[in-house]
C-alpha cells in the first residue's frame, strides 16, 4: 500500500507575517494611522531621552550632602540620605526592627491564607485578624517591656500603611454592617444607616480631620487630649465604611431574588441566609468597586498633613524644607510617586487575580 | 503668620473661650513641672525656623525658644516635645491646651492678640514681604516695578499686602499665584514672572531652591511689618512672664558678649554686674520669675544668646544667609531690645 505523504506547507508571504506585517497592520494601515504614529513617535522622542538622563545617566548617585550633587540631572543622594525618614518617619532608628518585624509578621501571617490547601482557613484568618493587630500595636506602640513610642512620632511609609490598613480592615466590616441596614425591613435600623452613610458621604475627608483636629479639642475639657493618631483613624474609617456601604448595597442589589427565596426555602434564617449564601455572591460582584474604594482610601492618606501628621508625602514634603535640601523637592515628589504607584498597582493586580480565582460563571 | 485667617475657627473659639473662661495663673509652670517637659507648637517645616535634620531633630530659632524656656524651667533644653502644626490648628492647638506654647512664625496683630485669649510675649523675628529678583532685571528698588509680572503664594495675606502697596505707590502689576513655594520658585527661574514675593525670610530660601541663586537678589525693601513671636494663653501671667524673659535673656546676654562657650565663666568671675544679676550671680531675680538661680545660665549654656541662635538658624552660619537687618540689636542698628535684669 503506498502511503502519501503531503508536502511540507509552504510558509506564509514575507509581507503577511513578522515585524513589518504587525507594524503594517496595526500601525500604518492607513494615513490617519500613520500619521498618528509618526506623531506618537516624535512626542516620544521629545519626552523619553530628556527624562532618562535626568533619572538615570545625569543623575547624582553617590555622596552625602547637597554639594555633591554636581550634575545637571536628578539627586538621588537626597533621597538615600533621608530614606529612613520616608520609611519610618521619626521613630527612634534604634526601634526601627520593630516596624520591621511588623511587617515581616504580617507577610508570614497572611501567606497560609494564599496556600490553596491549608488546613481550617476560616479558623486561622479569623484567628489572624483578632490576635495580629494587637501583637502589632504592642510592637509599634510599646508597652508590656517594649519601650514606648508616641504615635507623634510616627511617619512616612509606616504611617501611610497603618492609616491605610487600619481604614481598610476597620471600614469594610463596618460598610457591609451599614449595606445590610440601608437594606433591613426595620424602620429605625434603616433610619440610622441612611442618615449615618448619607453624612459621611456627604462631606469632604479633609474637613472630617480639620473637624476632629481643630473643633474636637474645643470641646473637649482643658487639657485632655486625643492621641491625633487615633482621631485620624476613626475619621478615616467612619468616612470610608460609608462608601463601603454604597459599594456593597450595588452587589447586594445585583442578586437576583431567587437567591433571598432560595435561601428562606431551605429554612436558613436572616444572618444564615446573608452570611452563607447573599453576602459571598454580592461581596464577589464588586470586588473592583471595594478594591477602587481602598485605593483612593490609601491615597487619600496624605490629608493628614492638614492635623500634622506626616506621612510618606508629608515627609517628603518637611525634609525638603530643610535648609540643607533645599531645591530638592522634585527628587521627592518623583520618589512619592513611585512608591504610591507600586503599592496601588500592586492592590489592582491583586484585586484581579481574586477575581479570576473566585469567578463561577457570572461574567458574561 | 501670613495664612488666611480661619474665620471659623478664631469664632467658635472666641465662643468657647467666652464660656469657659482662660488658663488659670501658674497652671502651665505647674503642668510642665509635672509631666517633665514642654509641649511646644511648631510650623510643619519652615527653613531657619523649624524644620526636622536627618535625625528627626527640630532645628530652627522657633524651635530654640521652646529649648530655651525648657532649659529655664527644667534645667534641661531636650526636654520639649514638639507638635508640628498647621497654620489652620495653631491657634486651636494652644487654646485647647493641646501645647504649652506656640512658637510658629505667628505675626503678632492685635486681632490675635487681644480677640483670641492669646497673647503674644516677644518678637524673635521681625520679618516683612520682600522681593526677590533676578540681577538681569537691574531693578534695585521695589518703587522700579511698575508694570512686574509677579509670583505670589495663594491665600496668603502675601496677596492683599503687595496689591495694598502697589496701589499706594501707583504702581501696576500683573499676579500670578501658585499653591506651593516650590512651583513659585520654578516660575521665576523659568521666567514666567520677573519679581517672586514672599516673606522675607522665607525668599532666601527661595533663593536656595534656584539653580544659579547669585544671579538673584533680595531687594531691600519691606512692604510690610510681620513681627513673628511666641504665643500663649492668657490668664496665665506666670508663664508668659517665663517665655518672655527667656527670649529677654537671650537678648540681654548677647548684648553683654555673654556667649555660650563663656557663659560659665562670666557668671563666676564677670566684671559686669549686668551680667551678674542676669546669670544669678547677684540677687534674686530667677525667684521673680519663680525659677531656678541659674535658669538664664541654662538658656545661655544649651542654647546659646539670641545672636548665636539666628546665626546658627538663619544667619551667616547656615545655608539661609539672612543678613541681622531689623533683627540687630538696638545698639547696631536693629530694633532687637530687651529691659534689663533687676
Amino acid at each position: 500500500m503506498t502511503t502519501h505523504t503531503f508536502k511540507p506547507d509552504m510558509p506564509p508571504p514575507r509581507k503577511s507575517v513578522g515585524a513589518v506585517a504587525w507594524m503594517r497592520a496595526n500601525l500604518f494601515s492607513n494615513w490617519l494611522n500613520t500619521l498618528l504614529t509618526l506623531f506618537a513617535i516624535y512626542l516620544v522622542w521629545l519626552i523619553v531621552p530628556p527624562l532618562l538622563s535626568w533619572t538615570i545617566f545625569d543623575a547624582n548617585w553617590v555622596g552625602t550632602t547637597r554639594a555633591d550633587c554636581t550634575k545637571e540631572g536628578a539627586c538621588w543622594v537626597f533621597i538615600q540620605q533621608r530614606f529612613g525618614q520616608f520609611m519610618y518617619g521619626f521613630y527612634p532608628s534604634e526601634l526601627r526592627w520593630r516596624v520591621d518585624v511588623t511587617v515581616w509578621l504580617a507577610i508570614i501571617g497572611v501567606a497560609p491564607l494564599f496556600i490553596n490547601k491549608f488546613p481550617r482557613k476560616a479558623f486561622y484568618g479569623i484567628g489572624f485578624l483578632i490576635i495580629y493587630p494587637l501583637v502589632a500595636f504592642w510592637l509599634l506602640h510599646g508597652g508590656l517591656g517594649l519601650e514606648n513610642v508616641a504615635t507623634s512620632k510616627w511617619g512616612g511609609l509606616m504611617l501611610t500603611l497603618v492609616i491605610a490598613t487600619v481604614g481598610i480592615a476597620g471600614a469594610l466590616p463596618l460598610g457591609i454592617v451599614l449595606a445590610l441596614g440601608r437594606r433591613s425591613n426595620m424602620p429605625a435600623i434603616r433610619v440610622v444607616c441612611v442618615t449615618f452613610i448619607e453624612f459621611w458621604r456627604g462631606v469632604p475627608l479633609i474637613t472630617v480631620l480639620f473637624m476632629s483636629s481643630v473643633m474636637l479639642p474645643l470641646f473637649l475639657p482643658e487639657g485632655m487630649s486625643f492621641d491625633k493618631l487615633l482621631r485620624a483613624l476613626i475619621g478615616v474609617i467612619l468616612f470610608q465604611s460609608a462608601y463601603v456601604a454604597e459599594v456593597v448595597r450595588g452587589g447586594l442589589q445585583a442578586i437576583p431574588k431567587g437567591q433571598y427565596e432560595a435561601a428562606a426555602a431551605m429554612g436558613l434564617g436572616y444572618w444564615r441566609s446573608m452570611g452563607l449564601v447573599i453576602l459571598p455572591q454580592a461581596l464577589k460582584m464588586v470586588i473592583p468597586g471595594i478594591v477602587n474604594t481602598f485605593i483612593a482610601l490609601f491615597k487619600d492618606t496624605s490629608l493628614v498633613i492638614i492635623i500634622g501628621l506626616f506621612d510618606l508625602l508629608n515627609s517628603v514634603k518637611q525634609a525638603a524644607a530643610d535648609p540643607a535640601w533645599l531645591g530638592m523637592a522634585t527628587e521627592g515628589y518623583v520618589f512619592a510617586a513611585l512608591v504610591f504607584w507600586i503599592f496601588c498597582f500592586g492592590m489592582s493586580r491583586y484585586s484581579m487575580h481574586l477575581e479570576r480565582k473566585l469567578d463561577t460563571g457570572h461574567k458574561r | 503668620m501670613k495664612m488666611v485667617k480661619s474665620t471659623l475657627a478664631i469664632l467658635t473659639a472666641a465662643t468657647i473661650l467666652g464660656a469657659s473662661g482662660f488658663a488659670q495663673a501658674g497652671a502651665t509652670l505647674d503642668k510642665v513641672k509635672k509631666q517633665g517637659f514642654v509641649q511646644c507648637g511648631v510650623s510643619d517645616g519652615l527653613p531657619g525656623f523649624s524644620v526636622p535634620d536627618a535625625k528627626g531633630n527640630y532645628q530652627g530659632i522657633d524651635v530654640d525658644i521652646c529649648r530655651g524656656v525648657a532649659a529655664a524651667v527644667l534645667g534641661d533644653a531636650s526636654k520639649v516635645k514638639y507638635s508640628p502644626l498647621t497654620a489652620k490648628e495653631r491657634f486651636t492647638a494652644i487654646q485647647s491646651g493641646e501645647v504649652d506654647m506656640l512658637s510658629r512664625n505667628t505675626t503678632w496683630t492685635s486681632s490675635r492678640d487681644a480677640g483670641m485669649g492669646l497673647v503674644f510675649t516677644g518678637v524673635t523675628y521681625y520679618d516683612g514681604i520682600g522681593f526677590l529678583v533676578n540681577k538681569k532685571l537691574g531693578v534695585s528698588s521695589a518703587k522700579e516695578l511698575d508694570g512686574a509680572t509677579i509670583c505670589i503664594q495663594a491665600g496668603t495675606t502675601t496677596e492683599l499686602n503687595v496689591s495694598d502697596y502697589f496701589r499706594s505707590n501707583g504702581l501696576k502689576y500683573t499676579p500670578i499665584t501658585f499653591d506651593t513655594s516650590d512651583e513659585s520658585a520654578k516660575s521665576l527661574e523659568a521666567s514666567r514672572c520677573d519679581v517672586l514675593t514672599s516673606d522675607q525670610s522665607q525668599l532666601y530660601a527661595q533663593r536656595i531652591k534656584l539653580a544659579q541663586p547669585n544671579d538673584y537678589v533680595v531687594l531691600p525693601e519691606v512692604i510690610s511689618k510681620e513681627p513673628l513671636g511666641p504665643v500663649v494663653r492668657k490668664g496665665d501671667e506666670e508663664w508668659f512672664s517665663i517665655v518672655k524673659w527667656t527670649l529677654f535673656a537671650m537678648l540681654n546676654a548677647e548684648e553683654a558678649g555673654v556667649t555660650s562657650k563663656n557663659v560659665e565663666a562670666e557668671a563666676k568671675g564677670s566684671k559686669n554686674p549686668d551680667v551678674l544679676r542676669l546669670l544669678g550671680a547677684d540677687g534674686e531675680y530667677g525667684k521673680d520669675l519663680k525659677l531656678p538661680k541659674d535658669w538664664a545660665v541654662q538658656i545661655i549654656k544649651q542654647v546659646g544668646n539670641y545672636g548665636e541662635v539666628f546665626d546658627r538658624n538663619v544667619g551667616a552660619g547656615s545655608e539661609l544667609k539672612i543678613e541681622r537687618g531689623l533683627n540687630a540689636l538696638w545698639n547696631k542698628g536693629g530694633l532687637q531690645y530687651a529691659p534689663p535684669v533687676r
